[in-house]
């Protein structure tokens, strides 16, 4: 930090010397330049005349949409168990293959770490890097509309989330308990038994719940693209422009996520 | 209890040799411990012959699911080259846009939200605020605004921009809860006003933690601009979906290896700037 | 118990337990940690190795049972050359090497028992030790374990609910029940109150003397070394600098181990504190 005196001696305290400061400040006006041109681009794409419009349509909408049609819930409830089961299968199956994965990507549990490692992280950024309903739209296409497209989408795009957390957890475990457990002789499987995975089941048990908690919210989408589940619903009712039955949806969709929110941070309360 | 599965303070080693040992179960009650199982065991079988694979789709299907990993193998750049560079220029318009404006908005509902330096009605108004927007999935605020605003860009950089508010506050105000108390108290003490005090001795503390999640979040509104175009709010997602439905796997496959790789970079690059920062 | 001032008197046998013959590790960044380390300890014999931090105390033990592999050299115990074994013959070594760390290195999550058990992993299958299904002699020689170092009501507890001095009870007890011939144990008080010091260093060695354990144990307070053991081994930057009774340490001897330093006065210090405790 440099701290400048001026005439009599006083110091000035300064953050950044001038060139540093210069810098920050062609930082700021290349940024803003970035953001106005950013800006201009949607706007120029953008038809305004729809959106001066836009306070009398949503109002229109808002009249439709009220109240719910609350007897529409009775052709819901099999939907709505279909999207409970995309998340929680879509989870249990992500955990089941983002294990090894983990073990695989973890700098101190990798086999190899030229060949196998860099395999691992590659599995894991596509995972990543691509939206569950990228999947959805994907595997609607290999096999199929349908729950099973969905629990797929949100297992693939799970893997990759819990592995990269779960991997972050081995990287961080406590060294010395593993050589202790190296020191009596025991084989590689069982210094895994006894030296890592009770460090990391704290972890394992957080992140099961968080990333369910997610896959909830996500699978109540999927439908969109023919994935199974309530978005399926949704997405005819929009189409149909049945609004008392999407606002029925929605409201449906916020108290799963409500419900999904309440049950995650009870169980990692008892897990933890 | 015929063998206690907890060992009392008095007990004797000539009891306990001889006696087998178990690890005490991680639920203590057992009926609970029973039931839990039996019926997570009866939810997996229900929920997995609910599925209603039909496998003879699926193994046609396979056929396709091969011709998108050849498309991965062999990414088709060329034939779709302008609708690709005009969607994905978009899809980044939309994520700069949007987590610009989202971080100027969550900045002051996030100072709003802390409950340790906000006042108890704003808290509550700028706590709502927070989970409305965490609540509602970026797709379906998407789908509303884009029947409000019509098709476009804007619809997707509304969404994106209300999406970062819920994310960033949150996680703003979680920072701010549970800053040191005692550097926030001794700015207080010299007697600075409120605007003075979070610059003091708010800002410093959380800033290195804003800047990671707000590069955090360019990075996820970059992944969320990708299948806005899907429910047709702007962005690569439109050009995503085309190709799916024409079952063009090659041009599909170019398009997911663009958004890998952009993710990959922009990773790698918060990475850099988050171990600067800290 | 009788508060000790003398070293406990082991019986001295000719058989040799371990030698080292020129033992050396040089780390991958240049740092020497061990220089041409020769010596030689007997079946029974508790010996102190003291030096100062970065000596190379913990890399000589560790070199033995090979968590850390040595540059050259020879560790042979009881006949068998430990730098040339393969992964499996190392497991089988291993299992005849107790070790008991700093920091106690217990498995925090999990129970006293499984902590104990754990050191039978080496003569149990995996699946066997991955159900918890230990050999009902290992469980009976457990708890006989656990009722030595006092901590048999405790069986059930997890480890992280454990005091720092039952930890390294627990820590002890899982290196005895590998049924070791050579105990490795590096600064078993470095994180223990003084008067847990002594009771754990006293305990190590009353269990070396009844098991005829052979011991190597680092430790940097010099007091605590001379109290327990009949002899002592200073190190300075991985070269053997001192190897005698503990009657030799003189302020001399400590100069070439520690560097410059009144000696003196902590030596008779020492010397007081123990009469003190001897007294009440």
């Amino acid at each position: 930090m440099p701290i400048s005196s001026d005439k009599s001696g006083l110091k000035v305290w300064q953050r950044r010397d001038r060139n540093t400061q210069l810098l920050v400040w062609a930082g700021w006006l290349l940024g803003t330049m970035v953001f106005l041109y950013c800006w201009r681009q949607i706007s120029d794409a953008t038809e305004w005349f729809f959106v001066w419009d836009a306070p009398r349509i949503a109002a229109d909408i808002g009249d439709r949409a009220l109240p719910p049609r609350w007897a529409y819930i009775n052709s819901l409830w099999e939907p709505i168990w279909d999207t409970l089961n995309i998340a929680t299968l879509g989870t249990l199956f992500a955990l089941v293959l983002a294990v090894p994965v983990a073990f695989l990507a973890a700098r101190n549990t990798t086999p190899n770490r030229y060949i196998i490692r860099p395999i691992a992280l590659l599995i894991i950024v596509s995972s990543r890097s691509i939206n569950s309903l990228i999947w959805a739209l994907l595997l609607v296409a290999v096999v199929g509309p349908g729950v099973f497209a969905g629990m797929l989408a949100i297992t693939i795009r799970s893997i990759g989330f819990c592995a990269k957390l779960l991997y972050e957890a081995i990287e961080e475990i406590d060294q010395s308990q593993v050589e202790a457990i190296t020191a009596t002789g025991a084989s590689r499987w069982q210094i895994m038994a006894y030296g890592i995975v009770p460090q990391i089941m704290p972890a394992f048990a957080g992140i099961s719940v968080f990333r369910w908690d997610i896959n909830i919210r996500e699978s109540t989408v999927l439908g969109l693209v023919g994935a199974g589940g309530i978005g399926l619903q949704l997405q005819g009712s929009l189409n149909t422009l049945a609004w008392p039955q999407v606002s029925l949806i929605l409201l449906v969709i916020l108290f799963a996520v409500l419900i999904s929110e309440w049950v995650s941070a009870k169980v990692r309360g008892a897990i933890i | 209890m015929s063998r206690s599965s907890t060992l009392h303070a008095d007990a004797r080693l000539e009891d306990l040799v001889g006696s087998k040992w178990q690890k005490p179960p991680f639920i203590t009650s057992s009926l609970l411990r029973w039931s839990l199982t039996i019926g997570a065991l009866v939810y997996f079988v229900v929920a997995i012959s609910s599925l209603d694979v039909n496998w003879s789709r699926v193994s046609e299907g396979l056929d396709r699911g091969l011709q998108f990993f050849l498309g991965f193998v062999n990414p088709d750049f060329t034939s779709r080259a302008v609708d690709i560079k005009e969607g994905l220029i978009e899809s980044v318009e939309m994520t700069i846009a949007s987590t610009v404006v989202g971080i100027f908005i969550s900045i002051p509902i996030g100072l709003g939200a802390a409950r340790n330096i906000a006042p108890l009605p704003v808290y509550l108004v700028c706590r709502s605020i927070v989970a409305v927007s965490r609540a509602l999935n970026e797709i379906i605020v998407a789908i509303l605004l884009v029947a409000i605003f019509g098709f476009g860009p804007l619809a997707g950089f509304l969404t994106l921009s209300f999406a970062t508010i819920g994310f960033l506050a949150k996680l703003l105000a979680e920072e701010i809860e549970d800053m040191d108390k005692v550097q926030a108290e001794a700015v207080r003490a010299t007697g600075s006003r409120w605007t003075q005090w979070i610059n003091y001795g708010v800002q410093p503390q959380i800033m290195p933690r804003l800047i990671g999640l707000s590069i955090y979040r360019l990075d996820i509104n970059f992944r969320e601009s990708a299948v806005l175009g899907l429910v047709g709010a702007g962005g690569i997602g439109a050009t995503l979906n085309t190709a799916f439905d024409r079952y063009e796997f090659d041009t599909a496959a170019a398009i997911l290896l663009i958004i890998i790789i952009v993710v990959m970079m922009l990773e790698y690059l918060s990475g850099i700037i988050r171990a600067k920062v800290q | 118990m009788e508060p000790n001032t003398h070293p406990f008197i082991l019986p001295q046998r000719e058989i040799l337990m371990l030698k080292l013959e020129k033992l050396t590790k040089v780390y991958p960044t240049g740092d020497k940690a061990l220089t041409d380390v020769t010596l030689e300890i007997p079946s029974g014999q508790v010996v102190a190795l003291i030096g100062p931090s970065g000596a190379g105390k913990s890399t000589l033990i560790r070199c033995i049972n090979r968590l850390v592999s040595p540059t050259s050299g020879k560790a042979i115990l009881d006949g068998t050359d430990l730098t040339a074994l393969g992964a499996g013959g190392l497991r089988r070594e291993r299992r005849r090497m107790g070790m008991i760390f700093q920091e106690y290195a217990l498995v925090e999550r999990l129970t006293v028992m499984e902590n104990v058990l754990s050191g039978r992993l080496g003569y149990v299958g995996f699946w066997r030790s991955y159900f918890r299904k230990f050999p009902q002699k290992d469980v009976d020689e457990a708890f006989r374990l656990l009722d030595r170092v006092g901590l048999l009501a405790m069986a059930d507890k997890r480890a992280d609910e454990l005091s720092g001095g039952q930890r390294q009870r627990v820590g002890i007890a899982r290196a005895l029940i590998q049924d070791p011939a050579l105990l490795l144990v590096d600064e078993p008080t470095a994180s223990l109150d003084p008067k847990t010091s002594r009771q754990i260093m006293r305990l190590i060695c009353e269990l070396c003397q009844e098991r005829d354990l052979a011991a190597i144990i680092n430790i940097h307070d010099v007091a605590l070394a001379q109290m327990f053991v009949q002899r002592v081994i200073g190190l300075r930057f991985g070269v053997v600098q001192f190897d005698g009774p503990p009657e030799g340490l003189t302020p001399e001897v400590l100069t070439t181990i520690y560097g410059e330093e009144d000696w003196k006065e902590t030596i008779q210090k020492v010397d007081e504190e123990d009469l003190q405790d001897d007294a009440s």
